[in-house]
């Protein structure tokens, strides 16, 4: 036997399962007085630089059912392209926003409406601009680990087809499912969890 | 690691990019024995990255996001003066890298049932009571070294529609903000001793028993206090950076 390596292994994943709501957003869960507010649900104010933009999210299941129990995080740069966070190695972004949203699908609809800014390019590794896109993370019952996904802007038709990680989607035909088409103000990002239009989730 | 005169900090952030998940290791997304995993799977292959800034970066919370009682289940929904029913308990740990590192200013936020197994929630239908004074839900944020508690009430377990007569073992619901998005984690923590921990479709997700041993809080008689309350440890373990062969090294890599 050759030597082990002392790495610790990551803690498995398990669901965040049908009530999620109780511990990430209470308020929203009718367990009002503990918390405030539910963290995430506001990412911007009046001071918050870049262009407001309205991103309608849904999740279908392989049945083509919204799932109205799914919790979605979204993460994302500043109008300039810098991230919120401590390990932003470049600049300081916006003070004024927070790059990082929670909100459950609708109980009813399944919909859930993130209003933030538009974000800018950030660099792919190699130094290449990758397209304005924004981080999507998604768990539910049923889903054991979260889901990793990007959605780009159907409006950046010339930095999409630039960019470095749509190019790694070998499956050519699936490239338009990480990209929400805009009306008016409002992009519409249908995420598909399984079938005909499973959209490309990542292992980043 | 602040500086008392600057209030800065000294040791830089981090910047690498994480350790490649796993995912033999984690339960897969398609396991049958839990049914509803069947239509919220994806079937086709996952597109491998490497982390960009995107995921690398990931939002940091400090403490003054903590109201006074955020780690007190027992108290943070009771009427003044009362408090939750049940076993009480301390739920202790660290929260650590796969170097072995702490991770200091980790945001934890859990979730349970009440002792009776009951969820305060509206779509929730088990017969079993609400208690008035029990909301469960909590949130802390992990000291200097990675560490964190809270106290709260042994949740009870709890029926639910999957098998003919499925029930969910005691269970403590996780989520885990690291310091970069890609190391996002929500678990379930169980408890020492529990039979029903072996025999849960939700659980058995999980292809390797260590990986499920290592979700088990053992009962902790040192961190006990006699005539109060129960103590459990529970560590848990995000993904570490790629920079750990060089991190002796007095900056840049």
């Amino acid at each position: 036997m050759p030597q082990s390596s002392d790495r610790l292994k990551e803690s498995a994943s398990q669901t965040a399962g049908p009530y999620v709501h109780i511990g990430l957003m209470p308020n929203f869960s009718g367990i009002a007085g503990v918390f405030g507010t539910d963290l995430g649900a506001i990412m911007v104010d009046e001071k918050t630089r870049g262009e407001r933009i309205d991103v309608k999210m849904r999740v279908f299941d392989g049945a083509d059912q919204p799932l109205t129990d799914a919790l979605v995080e979204i993460w994302q740069a500043d109008a300039d392209g810098f991230y919120n966070s401590p390990s932003e190695p470049r600049a300081v972004a916006d003070p004024n926003f927070t790059g990082w949203g929670r909100l459950a699908t609708d109980m009813t609809t399944g919909e859930c409406v993130f209003r933030t800014i538009k974000p800018g390019r950030v660099p792919f590794g190699d130094g290449r601009l990758m397209a304005p896109h924004i981080t999507v993370w998604i768990v539910a019952r049923g889903i054991n680990i979260g889901l990793h996904t990007r959605m780009y802007f159907g409006d950046e038709t010339t930095a999409n087809t630039e960019d470095p990680v749509l190019a790694m989607i070998e499956d050519r035909t699936r490239v338009p499912t990480l990209i929400a088409p805009r009306d008016g103000d409002i992009y519409t990002f249908d995420i598909h969890l399984q079938g005909e239009h499973e959209t490309v989730f990542l292992d980043i | 690691m602040k500086t008392e005169a600057s209030g800065l900090s000294n040791r830089k952030p981090e910047t690498e990019a994480f350790f490649p998940r796993d995912r033999d290791w984690h339960p897969p997304a398609f396991a049958p024995g839990y049914k509803s995993s069947v239509l919220r799977s994806p079937r086709k292959a996952l597109l491998s990255l490497d982390g960009t800034l995107s995921e690398i970066t990931g939002p940091v919370f400090g403490h003054d996001i903590l109201g006074e009682l955020d780690d007190d289940l027992i108290r943070n929904f009771a009427r003044p003066g009362e408090s939750a029913v049940g076993p009480r308990i301390i739920v202790h740990g660290r929260v650590l890298d796969e170097r072995g590192k702490g991770v200091p200013g980790a945001l934890l936020e859990f979730w349970q049932a009440n002792a009776g197994g009951r969820y305060r929630h509206k779509r929730e239908g088990y017969v079993a009571a609400l208690d008035p004074n029990f909301g469960g839900c909590g949130r802390t944020v992990t000291g200097a070294d990675g560490s964190y508690s809270f106290r709260t009430i042994r949740p009870g377990p709890y029926p639910w529609p999957n098998g003919p007569n499925d029930w969910r073992p005691a269970h403590i619901h996780f989520s885990i903000f690291g310091h970069g998005f890609a190391q996002r984690l929500i678990t379930q923590m169980y408890f020492e001793g529990d039979p029903l921990i072996w025999k849960c479709p939700i659980v058995r997700t999980i292809p390797d028993k260590a990986a499920i041993e290592r979700l088990i809080a053992g009962l902790d008689m040192e961190a006990t206090i006699p005539m109060d309350a129960c103590a459990y440890k529970f560590d848990i373990v995000l993904r570490g950076r790629q920079s750990s062969l060089f991190e002796n090294r007095l900056e840049g890599n």
